[in-house]
């Protein structure tokens, strides 16, 4: 092949070359999710709190929750949340085979009908944190609920699910990770 | 005639710049016009996590409203813009910030623009002295004489 043939031919691979390469970028960035975002708070402490409980008004909660499990999942929750009503079937049966506490972050919600959601829908929550305001919801990053935290015994953040909890994340997601967790704690 | 086409431009040209920039309405008070120039700011530059495409200020999520309040409450604490915006990223990541800072994974983001551009301008540069320095060879006596037939045939002139 002559030089000046081949140089032609490069002339065009190039642009063939440019859009193979943004195909691939394409292909990789439309396939995530836009709304995960990572937490920075993973692997970082709990975010303080000292907020009441949801069903004893004059109990408070703080992380020191976390410190009395090898490893517990903090379930960001509402009654007016769709998605959490999805869930929350799963969450039950998570709760009675006791393999992990859950505890619940009640955000932005009206007491009553937290209550009330509860109390028709069963209770997979060990003790739920009454965030009304939606304060406790900031300094944990909430932007979608549901969330799902796994919190090590030292009071770590360990891993953030966003979204609903289902058989496949509960295997795939947090399952694993639970476990590694009390290895880890031994 | 034109001068009515010329009002109606400028009257379309004017209703443009009805942005929905102040669309949202808040009863945010300040005591100090700097105050509320940093407020404006900051929710402008914060984006909202639930409809991410929007910042702070543009959007009316309830995550948004609570976290301009939280901006409001933490301007008039007498925080810096700093303080705040370390705050809100310690919460919500890097992902907050709608004018991400310049760091190891962000260079490419940064600089990119600019390295396509010089790119561009390098190639075109080589393809335009490429074609200055191309040497166009002069016609034969017997070439001209043919395209001088082949326009005369089509009524055209020859061009010089």
């Amino acid at each position: 092949m002559s030089e000046k043939k081949k140089a032609s031919m490069a002339r065009y691979l190039i642009p063939l070359f440019i859009f193979i390469v943004l195909v691939g970028f394409f292909a990789i960035g439309l396939n995530r999710d836009p709304r995960l975002v990572p937490s920075p708070l993973v692997n970082k402490p709990a975010p303080e709190f000292s907020t009441v409980s949801l069903e004893q008004p004059d109990r408070m909660l703080d992380p020191q929750l976390f410190r009395q499990h090898k490893v517990s999942l903090f379930n960001v929750w509402a009654s007016w949340c769709v998605s959490c009503r999805q869930e929350h079937p799963f969450l039950l049966e998570v709760a009675k085979s006791g393999r992990v506490p859950i505890y619940g972050l009640n955000y932005k919600d009206q007491r009553e009908d937290a209550l009330n959601w509860l109390g028709a829908l069963g209770n997979p929550y060990t003790a739920s944190v009454y965030d009304h305001e939606g304060r406790v919801g900031i300094d944990w990053g909430v932007y979608g609920v549901p969330e799902t935290f796994v919190v090590d015994g030292k009071g770590i953040i360990r891993h953030k699910h966003v979204g609903p909890v289902g058989p496949q994340v509960w295997r795939e997601e947090l399952l694993p990770l639970i476990e590694q967790i009390e290895n880890e704690a031994g | 005639m034109n001068r009515l086409r010329l009002q109606s431009l400028v009257l379309l040209l004017l209703l443009s710049l009805a942005t929905p920039a102040f669309a949202i309405i808040e009863v945010h008070t300040f005591d100090d016009p700097a105050k509320e120039q940093r407020y404006r700011k900051l929710s402008e530059e914060l984006r909202c996590l639930v409809c991410q495409n929007q910042n702070l200020a543009d959007s009316n999520a309830d995550l948004a409203k609570d976290l301009r309040n939280q901006v409001y409450n933490m301007i008039q604490a007498g925080k810096s813009d700093r303080e705040i915006v370390d705050y809100m990223v310690a919460r919500y990541g890097e992902f907050v910030l709608y004018r991400p800072p310049m760091q190891t994974n962000t260079v490419l983001l940064w600089v990119g623009p600019f390295a396509l551009l010089l790119i561009g301008l390098a190639g075109l540069a080589v393809f335009v002295h490429r074609r200055k320095s191309a040497t166009r060879e002069p016609m034969s006596p017997e070439e001209q004489a043919r395209l001088r037939r082949l326009l005369e045939q089509q009524g055209g002139e020859p061009r010089s």
